[in-house]
């Protein structure tokens, strides 16, 4: 991707910016690349295995990135969204990156994966996108590759499937997927909108969720990541993807992004002046349940 | 909350629930101070932790409970437009909904919760939540699945 590299040595020779974060090519498959001397820009690439949402090095928490100054980032139509989302929060000033769109044919489920998108292999979140030409970037790159093949999406399916058991057989299953939760945090520190510099779940005196891996506190933790990120979420799947445990996080994250959907007809937006649905309200907002 | 952790299964087979209330200080406090008061007859299943507003209610207070031994929750604040914080519980009402059906995507029963809005005045109103809510969650039994998770405290 001749476009990217020579744009990146350019921002970097002029000193637009101090840092140019992209994707290239790792031991195993494609890996976010971090690029200051812009000798070293044509290491970058963009392919359908650049599954990273780069937006999460813009996070308040990675204050050494910050030192760069201005950061040109890489970004999938996708993931405007979380910059958006940064923005939105005050959690980053939309002047200092400068953003590098690359239009998108759809990304693998893992970087590590190669070769032809199938309907099979094709990334879930990628099923039915809308911004294959990313919106609202300073640069946008590339030839748009074909649209990626069509399916039904699976979470939606799988979704459907466990709202039709009961109580005691949604709880079975989770309480099977919880208990493998190791509280590694992976991803809480991959989400590009996990933002807190404490984290609730650091937070030991008094111990509102307790720190040990057990399932009773695995409940806790992901009910309050869930939560934390009900109408922020961008569905980026990177913190199922960084799961060690293989945890079907997404399943919450979509079930919740639905019913916020539903209730306060708000959908994860590139517009940052879209003001996120919790935190704002209407006074004729559903209360069906309160008595 | 620490000291609730006791069962509340007794020997005999019969069940008492045990039913934690979050309740604001301005409005639904107040009205379950006139219910006490004015003598209504209520079930003694039921302690009360007062917040300064229903926008204090952080939902990880409701899973606390649950995890130390609570069987059923009330929540319940100032009616919209009379928070004394003008917008607390309209705050709060978002956070609810999104809350309850998320842990009933989890498995866990949203029913073991009530939500309500009582006002000071509304001390009958208060005494209905109480012993409403005391019969469902007797129906419903204890909610053992929930505590008795594998945990680090007991
Ligand atoms: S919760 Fe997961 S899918 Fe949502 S923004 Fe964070 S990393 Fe991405
Ligand atoms: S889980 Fe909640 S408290 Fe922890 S970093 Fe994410 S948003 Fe912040
Ligand atoms: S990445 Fe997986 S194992 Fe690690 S804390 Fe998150 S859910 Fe648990």
């Amino acid at each position: 991707m001749k476009e990217l590299q020579d744009l990146a040595a350019k921002l970097l020779a002029e000193k637009t910016v101090g840092l140019v974060i992209g994707w290239e090519q790792g031991p195993r498959g494609a890996r976010p690349a971090f690029v200051a001397d812009p000798k070293d820009a044509g290491r970058l690439i963009f392919d359908n295995r650049c599954v990273h949402n780069l937006a999460a090095y813009l996070s308040p928490r990675r204050p050494h990135l910050r030192g760069f100054g201005r950061i040109a980032v890489a970004v999938k139509g996708c993931d405007v969204r979380a910059v958006a989302g940064l923005v939105r929060e005050s959690q980053l000033k939309r002047e200092d990156v400068v953003l590098l769109g690359v239009r998108c044919g759809g990304v693998h489920d893992e970087p590590t994966d190669a070769g032809p998108l199938t309907a099979e292999n094709l990334a879930d979140r990628c099923v039915g996108c809308e911004v294959r030409e990313p919106p609202r970037c300073d640069h946008v790159l590339g030839e748009l590759p074909p649209a990626p093949p069509s399916r039904d999406g699976r979470r939606a399916g799988r979704i459907a499937e466990l709202d039709a058991l009961d109580h005691a057989a949604r709880f079975a299953f989770w309480r099977q997927e919880l208990s493998r939760c190791v509280r590694c945090n992976a991803c809480r520190q991959v989400c590009p909108l996990c933002t807190c510099e404490r984290c609730l779940a650091d937070k030991t005196d008094p111990p509102w969720i307790e720190s040990s891996p057990h399932t009773r506190a695995n409940f806790a933790w992901h009910a309050t990541r869930a939560l934390h990120l009900a109408g922020r979420c961008v569905d980026c799947g990177e913190c199922e993807r960084a799961c060690p445990a293989g945890i079907p996080l997404n399943l919450i994250g979509r079930k919740v992004a639905a019913v916020v959907e539903r209730r306060f007809g708000y959908r994860t937006t590139d517009d940052p002046q879209v003001p996120a649905p919790i935190g704002a309200w209407k006074p004729d907002d559903g209360q069906e349940f309160i008595r | 909350m620490s000291e609730a952790t006791t069962s509340t299964e007794t020997t005999a087979g019969t069940f008492e629930p045990r039913i934690q209330a979050f309740v604001c200080n301005w409005c639904t406090y107040t009205g379950a101070d006139l219910a006490g008061t004015s003598r209504i007859p209520m079930a003694p299943n039921v302690r009360i932790i007062r917040l300064p507003c229903t926008g204090r209610i952080d939902t990880l207070f409701i899973l606390k409970a649950f995890e130390r031994g609570a069987d059923g929750v009330i929540v319940s604040g100032c009616h919209p437009n009379d928070c004394h914080y003008a917008a607390g519980n309209f705050h709060a009402r978002r956070r609810f909904a999104v809350f309850r059906e998320l842990i009933d995507f989890l498995g866990l029963d949203p029913d073991r919760i009530t939500f309500s809005w009582v006002s000071a005045s509304e001390g009958k109103k208060w005494s209905e939540i109480v012993n409403d809510t005391t019969e469902r969650i007797r129906r419903m039994g204890p909610f053992s699945a929930y505590r008795g998770l594998a945990g680090r405290t007991p």
